[in-house]
């Protein structure tokens, strides 16, 4: 309403304040009084207006408010503040605290007409400081060049504080470079070093042992556990009438039945089942062999025309034998795995206690008997009806019965000085079929010259002097003093397999005699044999003619007892230590030589050599002493001077049989044999009988 | 009489009795005795007397031994081999077992 009045007032007076107008309205914080000198104006202007308008009525516009005079006269104060008149004046707020809309006091009334930005800087802001850093680093640069060089001339003057001036230089350079880190002049460079890599090992220790240990104890149990302890001790107390029982018996007790027990349990097993035991672990030990020994054929043998070998199986040997010589080789002819072993020495100088051991093939690590002697053993024979009887000869001259089936170490009968022992080392025992009152009975050969029959009579051993050898003939009983007979030292002999009667005997001379059981003065024959002494003597298995004869003199001689001379002489190079028949072949034999060679011969396949010729031991120090066939399987075995008895297989070419003739039946057996051999000798004695012609 | 067989009884049982052991001789000889002796000496407190043997069979033959004395109970434990003694003494049974 004010303003209308205002505006009407001004209006009223508007001729003379035209300019007025104009005037006040910009115009806000004006006083009344300012007012009035406006109206003064006004009025001045007015009275120049006035004129002009006097002849005018006054101009009312249609819409102008019609107001009372007391009104027009009413003043009006204007006020002019400087609050924005765009600012709002009412501004509400929501305020959360109060939950409503809250009208603003204060509103900004500041209103902006005009801005402009500056480009000063205050000196000691940030953005002036580095500008000041920079600056002042390019004329750093500027200034570093010329001290650096001032430096190095004053550094031949003044070294001391130059430097220092330098390091400060360098140093306040340096703070300065390092705020210098841009992405502009800033590299930067890193790298690592080759990290080893990280193995994990882990392992666990092994727990300590545990055990389980369950109890109960009650009042009761302690008691009981008590009497019959005490009671135990008053036993022991009054069996052995000891000192008062302290807890060091009571342990040693303890200790003692605990061993007993042990002990006991093993001997409670029966020798039996522990020897079969040995014999199963001695099989899967020596199973390979085993398995050669049954079924090994050398297949090779098809490509070697004539020649066989022989393959090593077991060895066997005795630790307290080891020293002795094999002087002895015998198969049971009942059992046929089982072999005797007579151990002793053939060096004159070392004469020390002999053994008797009997092996199986079953159990080659251990022998199944064990007989020791007082002397060394020379020879031995197991009797063919009762093979439990062994009959041994000695180096010392006696001759022993032993009786398997006794367990004793001691024979059930020996000779003595009284009863006939001989003089010299028996070099031979052969078993003979029982006498006519069934008494068993062998035969004995030794150096003293003398065949000796033993016969067992009623435990007891009785002999005969079958025959004595001498040197130049039998000696005849009833020569004359003047003539001592010289004996002949009678080496081997062996006893005809058909004919009974009938036996050879090998001297040391080197001289072989047939002699007859019936005739005890005289010699059937005699053949100068070899030049050093025989060693061993053997009739053919199959040939009723036929024998051979080994001897150290190197040779091998096959004889047909018709005939003086012999039929097939083999130099082997070295000693022949013994010689033996295949009990399968007519034609085959085998012989061993002190340089640990095994030959083997077959006439039927050649005549000349040996279709085998093997070196059996280790070592060449090892002399072959002994050789024997087994009766009935393929394998040989061969007993050396150190004690060992070897046994080999004989493969397949050395046991030929005869090739059939397609169509032709051949008959197998010892006519076969005696065939083929009477075959081979009847090529020779063509020659010889001419020769004797 | 019976007072007679109590002292009999307390006099003839005075000794060791060992029911099952796992240990080498000697071990087990010095073991029982110092049993012995600590159970003599703490005749009424079987506790302190296994605290004994306790300390000292750790201390002998190294550690993690077991002691249980007692007059009527049962066990069923289990033990490092060559590590148990098990005996009657007078008329108390004690049970020593090494468990590492």
């Amino acid at each position: 309403m004010p303003q209308k009045a205002t505006s009407q007032k001004s209006k009223q007076v508007s001729p003379k304040v035209a300019s007025q107008s104009i005037k006040t309205a910009p115009l806000k914080a004006v006083k009344p009084a300012v007012k009035k000198k406006d109206d003064e104006n006004a009025t001045d202007m007015g009275d120049v207006a006035d004129e002009w308008m006097q002849g005018k009525t006054l101009l009312k516009p249609p819409d102008q408010l019609q107001l009372s005079e007391a009104e027009l006269k009413e003043e009006l104060t204007r006020v002019l503040t400087a609050n924005n008149p765009h600012a709002p004046q009412n501004i509400v707020r929501y305020s959360f605290k109060e939950r409503c809309y809250k009208p603003i006091s204060n509103v900004d009334q500041l209103a902006i007409h005009f801005s402009l930005d500056g480009n000063m800087l205050h000196k000691d802001s940030d953005e002036a400081r580095r500008q000041k850093a920079r600056t002042s680093i390019a004329e750093e640069y500027v200034a570093d060049s010329t001290a650096v060089d001032g430096s190095e001339d004053g550094r031949k003057e003044n070294l001391g504080p130059d430097e220092e001036k330098e390091s400060e230089d360098k140093g306040s350079r340096g703070k300065k470079e390092q705020k210098l880190t841009n992405q502009f002049n800033f590299s930067e460079r890193a790298s690592q070093t080759h990290n080893n890599p990280l193995r994990e090992k882990a392992s666990q220790t092994e727990p300590p042992p545990r055990a389980n240990f369950s109890a109960t104890t009650n009042q009761w149990e302690i008691y009981d556990y008590y009497i019959v302890e005490l009671q135990k001790q008053e036993r022991t107390k009054e069996k052995q009438k000891a000192p008062p029982v302290k807890k060091e018996d009571e342990k040693s007790k303890k200790k003692q039945s605990t061993t007993e027990s042990q002990s006991d349990d093993i001997t409670k097993v029966s020798p039996k089942v522990v020897q079969i035991l040995e014999r199963m672990v001695n099989q899967n030990r020596f199973d390979d062999i085993a398995q050669d020994f049954k079924y090994f054929e050398d297949a090779s043998d098809e490509f070697r025309e004539q020649e066989g070998t022989l393959l090593p199986l077991w060895k066997f040997q005795y630790e307290k034998a080891k020293k002795l010589a094999v002087t002895a080789l015998c198969w049971s002819q009942v059992y046929k795995d089982l072999f005797a072993v007579g151990h002793g020495s053939y060096d004159f100088t070392k004469q020390g206690h002999g053994m008797l051991l009997f092996y199986s093939l079953k159990n080659s690590t251990y022998p199944e008997f064990i007989f020791k002697t007082d002397s060394g053993i020379m020879c031995l024979d197991i009797h063919v009806g009762h093979p439990h009887l062994v009959a041994v000869g000695f180096y010392d001259g006696s001759v022993a019965v032993y009786n398997m089936k006794e367990m004793g170490s001691q024979p059930i009968h020996k000779s003595t000085a009284m009863t006939g022992k001989h003089t010299d080392p028996v070099w031979q025992v052969k078993w003979q079929k029982d006498d006519m009152d069934n008494h068993p009975n062998f035969f004995s050969v030794s150096s003293d010259g003398r065949v000796t029959s033993w016969t067992l009579v009623k435990n007891e051993l009785m002999y005969m002097d079958v025959i004595k050898l001498s040197v130049d003939g039998v000696a005849l009983e009833g020569q004359g003093d003047d003539q001592l007979p010289t004996m002949a030292c009678g080496t081997s002999f062996d006893f005809h397999k058909q004919i009974d009667y009938l036996y050879i005997v090998g001297t040391a001379e080197g001289k072989i005699h047939k002699c007859s059981k019936a005739y005890s003065s005289q010699f059937l024959e005699t053949y100068n044999a070899h030049n050093m002494a025989v060693d061993a003597v053997r009739w053919n298995h199959f040939h009723p003619k036929v024998f051979i004869s080994c001897s150290a003199d190197w040779t091998v001689k096959i004889w047909d007892q018709t005939i003086n001379t012999p039929m097939f002489t083999f130099d082997l190079n070295a000693p022949v230590g013994d010689v033996a028949w295949a009990p399968y072949s007519s034609t085959v034999f085998a012989a061993v030589t002190t340089d640990g060679k095994v030959h083997v011969f077959d006439l039927n396949v050649n005549k000349y050599k040996a279709i085998c010729e093997q070196l059996v031991v280790a070592k060449k120090k090892n002399k072959l002493t002994h050789v024997e066939f087994n009766p009935v399987h393929p394998i040989i075995i061969v007993g050396d001077d150190r004690g060992y008895v070897t046994c080999l297989k004989v493969s397949p070419n050395l046991r030929k049989m005869p090739k059939e003739k397609k169509g032709q039946d051949v008959p197998k057996g010892p006519e076969v044999e005696v065939a083929k051999m009477e075959k081979i000798l009847s090529l020779l004695r063509e020659p010889t009988s001419a020769v004797k012609k | 009489m019976d007072k007679k067989d109590e002292a009999d009884y307390k006099r003839t049982h005075s000794f060791a009795l060992v029911r099952g052991s796992d240990m080498p001789d000697e071990m087990r000889a010095e073991t029982i005795e110092m049993c012995v002796t600590a159970l003599e000496k703490f005749a009424s407190d079987n506790e302190k007397a296994a605290k004994m043997i306790k300390e000292t069979m750790d201390k002998t033959f190294g550690s993690l031994w077991n002691v249980v004395i007692g007059e009527s109970f049962g066990l069923d434990i289990t033990h490092d081999v060559k590590g148990l003694l098990y005996f009657y003494f007078c008329t108390v049974a004690i049970c020593i077992w090494k468990c590492s």
